[in-house]
């Protein structure tokens, strides 16, 4: 590791064994809402089983690219989507794609918590009975523990599964959210801004969660937290006005940036 | 230097503080003003509404209860000359059993009815009747009584020969002049009933012959004009009741059908932001309107019958939609986006979207809006009136299609009957009939709010 020239210390464990392999690409992304532009062109690659983290100032259009990756931009009126974006090499915009398919494959986490008003028991359960992922009650049973054991919230919430999930802390609500997307047993992981609501205590358990999960699972996620990012992902991406300035190693990007944009973001001198 | 920027800045302190405390004064008195002035609104309309509804009931009470005659009617046999009622024999169709029954009945109702009656006022009198004196004494008992006792004996002819005790309406003018309803100094001349059959009905309500009794033929007798005392909401009650069945049936799954199709997944372009204000119109569209619509469509080009529930049903449901598609409307924008994008990001079709989450939460709110809507339908009048549902009808209708009248054209036709001192107590009578029926829906418009509503 190089000398850090800026204030984030320590960068994310580097897996030497992860397998290179491309599940998501996109090329020249560019992302429309009605008249005016929030991306110009996007090309990037996310490799499989690595956490890469999006980051940049507001309204730098990090959200919106994340939303393309499983189509969540389709539910926005009057947003257009170009350019290519392949899951595995399948194109995910082709119109014989089914966008069910998509989402049950590519699972996303907002950034409020958003559990549904009914038990937490139910709140996992939605998905796996939804896909027909679970034929049994038992088997269902078991998704619900493991995906909670998953989460770090089955100790918590074990005795009060038929509770409203509402009812739990915003943290525990989040986890609970990452908890009901794992139980669809996804590939890939979106999360947009997961910790932005919580408290430093709910933030750094969201952390550990993420670097357990990176060894099943793909994960991008956007963040405003430049410390986040540099503990949690293996690669980072730069975005600056509907643009990607770079994207490149964690470390790389925080010790030694090709771009001046991207030098004077990560020092604060502007976002 | 030091001390004098000090007072400097203990007097800008101070006439800070004193501009506030003016402007302080000027904020409560406008606080205070605004809270009075809520106040006597709120207290104007509380008082307004307890005296529309003390009126109501003051007025509408007593017509609940009416004067009854408790006669021992005799089925004297010399009278009731007929044979005993025919039965099915072996081997006779059942076409010629009901001919044979049907001419037993017409030849029931020519027996003398009335003179049963006469007999037994006579008797409770214990005097003589001269003929002259027939008319006076027919006027006490209502004149629908006699059609009562002929269908009381079609139903247990064994009666033949028996003497039961009876409780027999007051004609409206008796009843008028027991409730003292009309001013007992008149002269004759202006008076409705006779001198002499004032006298027996006083006398009668003295020794408990004629008593006020709750009265059942207002709630299980239709409309009458021969006799008025007998006249009930049956036939009304019944009208709406189809008619309130019509709307529910077709006006709540369209309108909510229509309100998550428009808001759920409909493109939102030109067209849709047509039918949008153009159903906030419809909403404000006078009801009268809707009739001379359903007139037109139904009645004029479909050919469907004058007066009947069916057509007012089909009105009335167009009047509702509107109401009911934009309270659904309002309910499911209530429901956070944030539901809809997390089922829809663990993968759920947008149909499951909504039936699994969206439908059920705005559930409370769709409830809400279709049934104070229907309850709207409900106590509408003018577009019915189009329609010929302002007809007397004297039959309890028993389909849709049957001739029928609603109970607020009820209330409409009783409040112009002539005979005002017996029919302004019925009059509100039937609002009240009217009003307990709406508070009823809206009352279990806000039970099933509690029943349904999600805790966040």
């Amino acid at each position: 590791m190089t000398t850090a020239t800026v204030a984030v210390p320590k960068a994310a464990p580097k897996r030497e064994t992860h397998s290179s392999q491309v599940k998501m690409s996109t090329r020249g992304v560019k992302v429309f809402y009605g008249d005016s532009q929030a991306l110009y062109g996007i090309d990037l690659d996310i490799i499989e089983n690595e956490v890469i983290a999006f980051i940049g100032p507001s309204g730098c259009g990090k959200s919106t690219f994340l939303r393309c990756l499983n189509r969540m931009n389709d539910t926005i009126t009057g947003c257009r989507v170009e350019g290519d974006v392949t899951l595995d090499g399948n194109d995910i915009y082709a119109p014989s794609l089914d966008v069910v398919l998509l989402r049950a494959q590519v699972g996303i986490v907002f950034q409020k918590p958003n559990p549904f008003p009914k038990s937490i028991y139910e709140n996992i359960a939605y998905g796996p009975r939804l896909h027909g992922l679970a034929k049994r009650r038992a088997e269902l049973d078991e998704v619900v523990e493991s995906s909670l054991q998953r989460a770090g919230l089955w100790g918590e919430v074990k005795d009060r599964l038929d509770q409203p999930g509402t009812s739990l802390s915003g943290g525990q609500q989040q986890r609970l959210c990452i908890a009901r997307t794992i139980a669809v047993s996804p590939e890939v992981i979106l999360m947009d801004e997961p910790c932005s609501a919580l408290d430093p205590i709910a933030t750094a358990k969201i952390e550990q969660l993420i670097d357990e999960l990176s060894a099943s699972y793909t994960i991008a996620m956007v963040t405003h937290n430049m410390q986040q990012a540099a503990r949690v992902a293996h690669k980072t991406a730069f975005f600056h006005m509907g643009d990607m300035v770079e994207v490149g190693d964690t470390d790389k990007i925080f010790t030694n940036p090709r771009d001046q944009r991207t030098h004077d973001y990560i020092t604060g001198r502007f976002g | 230097m030091t001390t004098l920027t000090i007072e400097a800045r203990e007097v800008r302190r101070r006439e800070r503080l004193e501009t506030i405390e003016k402007s302080l004064d000027r904020r409560h008195a406008k606080e205070r003003r605004f809270r009075r002035m809520g106040l006597a609104a709120v207290t104007t309309g509380m008082v307004l509404v307890v005296i529309l509804f003390s009126s109501i009931l003051m007025r509408g009470l007593p017509a609940f209860w009416q004067a009854t005659f408790y006669l021992d009617i005799h089925f004297d046999p010399e009278v009731v000359q007929v044979e005993a009622r025919p039965v099915q024999e072996a081997g006779e169709r059942a076409a010629d059993f009901r001919d044979r029954d049907l001419a037993w009945q017409s030849q029931v109702g020519l027996v003398n009815w009335q003179q049963l009656i006469d007999d037994a006022l006579e008797a409770e009198l214990g005097e003589e009747i001269e003929a002259r004196q027939t008319r006076d004494l027919r006027a006490l008992v209502t004149s629908g009584e006699r059609r009562a006792l002929r269908d009381r004996f079609i139903d247990d002819p064994s009666l033949l020969g028996e003497t039961k005790r009876l409780k027999l309406l007051a004609s409206a003018n008796v009843d008028v002049w027991i409730k003292g309803n009309i001013d007992r100094d008149l002269p004759d001349a202006q008076q409705q009933l006779s001198a002499q059959t004032r006298e027996w009905a006083d006398a009668l309500h003295e020794r408990g012959v004629i008593r006020n009794a709750f009265s059942t033929a207002l709630f299980l007798n239709p409309d009458s004009r021969s006799s008025l005392a007998s006249a009930g909401l049956a036939g009304a009650f019944m009208g709406s009741l189809f008619m309130m069945l019509i709307v529910i049936v077709l006006s709540v799954p369209i309108g909510v059908a229509s309100a998550v199709y428009l808001e759920e997944f409909a493109p939102k372009n030109r067209l849709t932001d047509l039918i949008e204000i153009n159903i906030n119109n419809l909403a404000a569209v006078p009801s009268i309107v809707f009739g001379l619509l359903g007139a037109a469509i139904f009645i004029g080009y479909l050919r469907l019958p004058l007066s009947a529930p069916l057509v007012g049903g089909l009105v009335l449901t167009l009047m509702t939609l509107p109401t009911i598609i934009i309270a659904t409307r309002a309910s499911l924008r209530s429901i956070p986006p944030s539901i809809r994008q997390a089922a829809l990001g663990i993968g759920a079709s947008r149909i499951q979207t909504v039936f699994h989450h969206v439908l059920p939460l705005a559930l409370p709110g769709i409830l809400t809006g279709s049934i104070l809507g229907v309850a709207q339908a409900l106590g509408e009048t003018a577009p019915l009136l189009l329609i010929g549902m302002n007809a007397f009808v004297s039959n309890v209708p028993g389909s849709p299609l049957d001739q029928a009248t609603a109970l607020p054209v009820q209330i409409y036709l009783w409040q112009g009957n002539e005979l005002r001192n017996f029919f302004e107590a019925r009059t509100s009578a039937a609002i009240i009939v009217l009003l307990a029926l709406m508070l009823s829906l809206n009352a279990l418009a806000i039970w099933l709010r509690k029943k349904f509503e999600t805790r966040w």
